[in-house]
């Protein structure tokens, strides 16, 4: 235990407050056992950034992680570092850039789409609810770059899981278990994150195109190629002024495609990419290392729907079913973008109701899918399921819930009903 | 086999052998339950094979419908049942138990889908790994993950184990290749985690189970990623003065930011053994030797084998080699895919040790080895897999010299422990299973191991599927330190097992 903790460690648990924020492990182990015996719901908050995604809930305390902060190890030539949950994913990217690293699996920033700018929340935050941005189909999710966790679970007993090696099969591999758990599972209080150096440079093939389909060929055929590709989506021509850049004058439907590395074979794989899809220089635009972070930045804060009032899902499918899927939602009033190289659809509706929603459920789940709601108006939350399963799943995550959290006092049906 | 101890045999299911067989065969074709000693003697070990042990019966299932029943069927008698793929593993996770039911997959081996557009396979779970890469080469695409034994292994084993391999380093274990399985628990319920998209929602429970090791739930079908095949791939062979040369060199390739397809060290032991036997050229006056091999496109990977020349010479090299043309890089890795059956020449038996560390602690832990080394009287070879940590120390022993097994086992424990205590981890790859079961309390104390097991209970109740697999026989590590039982007798033993 570290100095400031034993000090904090000394000072008695006020109860009576309904906020707590604790800057030590063992305050919040108090707390927990506090709860449990007590048979208390707590929210548990990090930075707020997404604390609006998920199912409403009733809790008598709120659990605010903001101060349980800090980098407790960082080596970069080991390639991780550990800090505590409620760390701020900008301090942690300041602390990386210093030496030329990165969270490679390029967290969205959730704050320009809930308060008109950027909160890209707490590490507890974004391992809790596991969105990845645009490199997903090249490196992973959030959940296959954690090493290793600490965390206090239902009966205020301290756990952990993996360690700070990237090679580890010893035990369960519960650091995916609560990856995406939306803090029902655990109070995470320390993270292992595996960094990776920042590639050398990058470059984006911007081609202007309009047309769904002959994007979605494109990225299917750059994303099958050997041109390594970190990076795939479309903009349809709604959304081509909001990347009005220097190098880019275009102001309709865009695909864009992103390569990253070393700078020779930056060019040498853009050239052949180009070349392989057919493109000819009218219909291509091609941005530089530092526009195409500024494109990628924005993609990745879901700009385009900045301040958007509601109604904005998330879509994971496969990416043969985008296209039938993009064509069946057009039935409503929707403005959408495709990330994952095809695999993600982001979609804004103007308007939503429980039978719409119901309609577009099933068609997603037709084509192999889900949809999570994200940003909804507070009636349709109230009403609606934001995230969806089936009864076997929903039987064994009971399970799973309880095993980790057995009073359910860990944001009690943030998820699920009745876990 | 030694000092292990096993969960305690249920004479009242050993009592109704041919009832239960002939259940069994009311469920499956009768042809499919194997019964007599003859017949079972195939399956009394796996990969690990100081320990052995006859099954009580193997079925053979040939649809999921009947892997369920027969499960369910297990689950409402209380029997146990052990799941094995291939049977390669290391750690002895799909060793039979006496009163068990050992239920071989083996039948499970076709592939069912090649999907180009969303760039997976579905398969069935005894498709050897290798296998995949074979169905998808011809289009140019490869499955990443590859484990030494990619030939024999199947895809279902590598899922429980979370197998990782040479090029694990850039492309992952198996965990990050996979996007879906279907899985039957042990009560017979039938369900899939993931599919073809790229996450599935709700709890991870696919994470979840991959690298359970069998305790979860048997799996049925896997969709694992393909990926196109690199365009340029070539190799270096270097030869260092000393084991700390080589570390170095490895700590400083990847502070350059440069992370190569695979980077393995071995000791002079083992690059004269695997010389030996392979006859791939290998600087054998060295006392490390590294092949560090780069992907990519030809630009990318000149410039990474560049920088790699240039960190070497700086780190003392004494000899170093580019592959000119892909016969030559893969002679490069004959060898150090032949260090198994190297040693196996030098000596009646090996341990394969599966030790995880920091890079930087390399030279540190093998001297460490070479100390136990001569404490124990054993000779030691060490194959490293250094771009991430993963160390794998050789052990040669006389399995039938039951004091050479003896000191083998806490040799290899000794290892693993010191792999802990530098900040790593008892196994990178090759899973807990039987072989350090034991040793889980170096890592973990009890309430971490309480939390996993209170997982185990959740989803098998009855502790019926590979029980006494993973965790310790006792659950009070944090009392009890390492738990070692001594001839059987142990302090509490009838605390359930898992």
């Amino acid at each position: 235990m570290s100095m400031e903790e034993k000090q904090n460690s000394q000072t008695s648990l006020d109860f009576n407050q309904n906020i707590f924020k604790p800057t030590s492990r063992e305050e919040i182990v108090e707390i927990v056992k506090t709860c449990y015996r007590k048979n208390i719901p707590l929210e548990i908050n990090g930075l707020k950034s997404k604390n609006k995604i998920g199912r409403n809930f009733q809790s008598e305390k709120t659990l605010d992680l903001s101060d349980y902060k800090g980098i407790i190890d960082y080596k970069p030539e080991e390639l991780y570092i550990k800090v505590k949950a409620g760390t701020s994913l900008k301090e942690i990217i300041g602390e990386l850039d210093k030496n030329n690293q990165q969270l490679a699996f390029e967290p969205n920033d959730f704050g320009y789409l809930f308060s008109g700018q950027s909160n890209s929340g707490s590490i507890g935050g974004v391992v809790s609810c596991n969105f990845a941005g645009s490199r997903r189909f090249k490196v992973g999710s959030v959940r296959d770059h954690i090493l290793g966790f600490q965390g206090i679970n239902g009966k205020g007993e301290t756990i952990k899981s993996g360690g700070t090696v990237v090679k580890n099969v010893t035990g369960y591999d519960l650091s995916k278990l609560v990856s995406g758990s939306f803090g029902t599972l655990t109070i995470l209080t320390e993270l292992s994150i595996k960094v990776l150096p920042k590639p050398e440079t990058s470059k984006t093939l911007i081609i202007k195109n309009p047309h769904l389909k002959k994007a979605l060929d494109f990225l299917g055929r750059a994303l099958s190629s050997s041109t390594d590709p970190s990076g795939g989506v479309f903009y349809p021509d709604y959304f081509g002024k909001d990347f009005v850049l220097n190098d880019l004058t275009h102001d309709g439907g865009l695909t864009a495609i992103r390569i990253e590395g070393p700078t020779n074979s930056v060019d040498q794989r853009a050239n052949r990419l180009s070349k392989e899809l057919g493109l000819l220089d009218h219909e291509l635009s091609i941005l530089d290392s530092e526009q195409s972070n500024i494109f990628w930045s924005r993609t990745k804060n879901l700009e385009v729907f900045k301040s958007l009032k509601s109604n904005l899902l998330r879509i994971v499918l496969p990416m043969s079913e985008t296209l039938q899927v993009i064509q069946k939602l057009k039935n409503f009033e929707i403005k959408y973008f495709i990330d994952w190289g095809g695999g993600l659809i982001w979609a804004s509706f103007d308007q939503l109701n429980t039978k719409i929603l119901s309609e577009i459920k099933d068609t997603v789940k037709k084509h192999q899918g889900y949809i999570t709601l994200i940003k909804v108006e507070e009636d349709l939350k109230a009403s609606a399921d934001i995230f969806t399963i089936d009864p076997i799943k929903y039987k064994i995550s009971e399970k799973i819930k309880r095993s980790f959290d057995p009073k359910r006092i860990f944001n009690p049906g943030k998820m699920y009903t009745g876990i | 086999m030694s000092s292990l101890q096993m969960p305690k045999v249920d004479n009242a299911i050993m009592s109704k052998k041919d009832k239960i067989a002939s259940d069994l065969r009311g469920i499956i074709n009768s042809k499919n339950v194997l019964s007599n000693p003859d017949e079972l003697r195939p399956f009394e070990t796996d990969g690990l094979t100081a320990y052995r042990q006859m099954p009580l019966l193997v079925v053979m299932p040939e649809t999921v419908e009947e892997v369920s029943q027969i499960l369910k069927y297990c689950n409402e008698n209380k029997v146990k049942v052990v799941p094995r793929g291939a049977g390669t593993g290391l750690s002895g996770g799909s060793m039979p138990l006496e009163d068990c039911v050992l239920m071989a997959m083996g039948k499970f081996n076709k592939i069912i889908e090649i999907d180009y557009e969303n760039r997976c396979v579905v398969t069935q779970p005894c498709v050897t790994n290798l296998a995949i890469t074979h169905a998808v080469q011809d289009k140019g695409f490869y499955y990443a993950p590859d484990p030494s034994s990619q030939i024999a292994c199947s895809i279902g084993g590598n899922v429980a184990e979370n197998s990782g391999g040479v090029h694990s380093l850039k492309y992952g274990a198996t965990t990050n290749n996979l996007l879906g399985i279907q899985v039957v628990l042990m009560d017979g319920t039938v369900t899939k985690f993931g599919g073809k998209a790229m996450d599935a929602e709700g709890y991870d429970l696919l994470g979840l189970m991959t690298g359970s090791e069998g305790l979860l739930g048997v799996i049925t079908e896997v969709t694992v990623k393909i990926l196109k095949s690199p365009e340029v791939v070539k190799a270096a062979l270097v030869g260092f003065p000393s084991i700390e040369d080589a570390g170095n060199c490895v700590a400083e390739i990847i502070a350059e930011g440069c992370i190569p397809a695979g980077m393995e060290i071995m000791d002079k032991a083992l690059t004269k053994a695997t010389n030996d036997y392979s006859k791939a050229g290998y600087p054998t006056d060295a006392e490390a030797m590294m092949i560090v091999e780069f992907d990519g496109t030809e630009h990318e990977v000149e410039a990474y084998i560049q920088k790699t020349k240039e960190i070497a010479e700086k780190n003392n090299s004494s000899s170093l080699k580019i592959s000119k043309t892909n016969e030559e890089r893969l002679k490069f890795w004959a060898g150090r895919k032949a260090a198994f059956p190297a040693c196996g020449v030098l000596a009646p038996d090996y341990m394969c040790m599966d030790g995880s560390i920091p890079r930087g602690k390399l030279a540190e832990v093998l001297n460490e080895i070479s100390r136990l080394s001569k404490k124990y009287n054993l000779p030691v070879a060490n194959a490293f897999h250094a771009g991430d940590g993963n160390l794998h120390p050789l052990i040669m022993f006389d399995a039938n010299d039951k004091e050479s097994l003896r000191k083998c086992e806490e040799f290899g424990a000794d290892i693993l422990k010191y792999c802990v205590k530098v900040g790593g981890a008892l196994t990178g790859e090759h899973g807990v299973g039987i072989e350090k079961r034991e040793l889980m309390c170096e890592a973990f104390n009890d309430r971490d191991i309480q939390q996993q097991l209170t997982i185990k209970v959740a989803l098998d109740p009855n502790s019926l599927l590979n029980p006494g697999k993973v965790y310790p026989i006792l659950r009070k590590c944090a009392e009890e330190g390492r738990v070692h039982v001594h001839g059987g007798k142990t302090k509490f033993p009838d605390i359930p097992r898992f």
